[in-house]
């Protein structure tokens, strides 16, 4: 009798705990410990991390992270600004990494002379970061 | 009395009246003192002078650019996004600040150029969305190569390279502007080209693809 009670205090403690676990959880979430049904406060918006130092990869295969502002650069049909301190012919003249030449090859893995019409729109997936 | 015969008469009514108009012009005046000419003259040139200014300064405000719906819903509306609309300071840039040359004689010379923008106005040639995207390049070329000609004056009205504390720019702007625009070897508008307004298509734009 002794050892079931102590089993199930036990049980009692660890569902407790897992539940206060899970709570945390729910608070450390983008809302915060706002209550659901209130709005809390919108978070300060931050500047860019405007350091012109490469950042880490968080893993092998993660493009790059941009880091300088790029606000206002238009990359659209009629021009892209990234390539014109990225491009190959451009890094000369401005000291900027140059793009990886797999931006060149097309999804047949056939090199063409230019940057790939798929790898264009470069804040696809490379992107600035932020001050937080 | 027919068509043929009273042109030739019309003709030297005319003539007749310039010949009065000019001998009464080169004669010495008879009524008036030499003082009240003088002073008058000082006077009119003063008055003319000022209106002619003031005009001048009318066609040089935002307000009057705006006015017509070329300038207002293509340009000015994308000015708005960019930071010489809104940005920290509050401080702005408008139309004739980067458009309209300060000093004096290069900006009755850009006025002068300016009547061809009339001309336009009136036969519609950028009236439309889409003649205006035509014609984007061919603008965007013109006052390119403006800025380029006179070493980007009007960005430089506001921005001095010897006030640029580097210091205080990111290092990447900082780096760049030392090694090109310290040196002379670039101008603002070479690299600084679609900040104020969309970009044409630059593909054969050198520097750009």
């Amino acid at each position: 009798m002794k050892r079931r009670i102590a089993i199930l205090a036990l049980s009692a403690l660890v569902a407790l705990g897992g539940g206060s676990a899970l709570l945390a959880q729910t608070q450390s979430g983008l809302r915060g410990t706002t209550p659901l049904d209130q709005e809390g406060p919108a978070a300060r918006m931050t500047p860019t991390r405007n350091t012109t130092e490469r950042e880490v990869r968080n893993y092998p295969e993660q493009p790059p992270l941009i880091p300088h502002s790029i606000d206002g650069y238009q990359v659209d049909l009629n021009g892209n600004k990234c390539l014109s301190c990225h491009a190959r012919a451009r890094t000369g003249e401005s000291q900027a990494p140059m793009i990886s030449i797999t931006h060149f090859m097309d999804r047949d893995g056939q090199f063409l002379a230019s940057v790939s019409p798929r790898r264009f729109f470069c804040t696809q997936c490379h992107v600035p970061q932020h001050e937080v | 009395m027919t068509a043929s015969e009273s042109a030739p008469a019309a003709r030297g009514g005319v003539l007749s009246f310039a010949r009065d108009l000019w001998d009464t012009l080169r004669r010495p005046s008879s009524v008036f003192a030499l003082g009240v000419l003088v002073l008058g003259g000082f006077v009119a040139g003063v008055v003319f002078w000022g209106a002619f200014n003031t005009a001048l300064e009318v066609t040089n405000t935002e307000k009057f650019c705006t006015s017509c719906h070329e300038m207002r819903e293509n340009v000015f509306e994308e000015l708005k996004t960019t930071i010489h609309f809104s940005n920290r300071s509050g401080v702005r840039a408008t139309c004739p600040d980067c458009h309209v040359p300060h000093n004096w004689t290069d900006k009755i010379a850009r006025k002068m150029q300016a009547s061809k923008e009339v001309w336009g106005k009136i036969f519609g040639t950028i009236d439309t969305r889409e003649k205006f995207l035509e014609h984007r390049l061919e603008l965007a070329l013109h006052e390119w190569a403006r800025m380029k000609a006179n070493d980007s004056l009007e960005c430089r009205n506001c921005h001095s390279a010897e006030s640029m504390d580097i210091t205080k720019q990111s290092p990447r702007a900082a780096d760049t502007h030392q090694r090109l625009l310290f040196t002379g070897q670039k101008t603002c508008i070479d690299c600084h080209k679609g900040i104020a307004h969309k970009l044409p298509d630059m593909r054969n734009v050198p520097g750009w693809q």
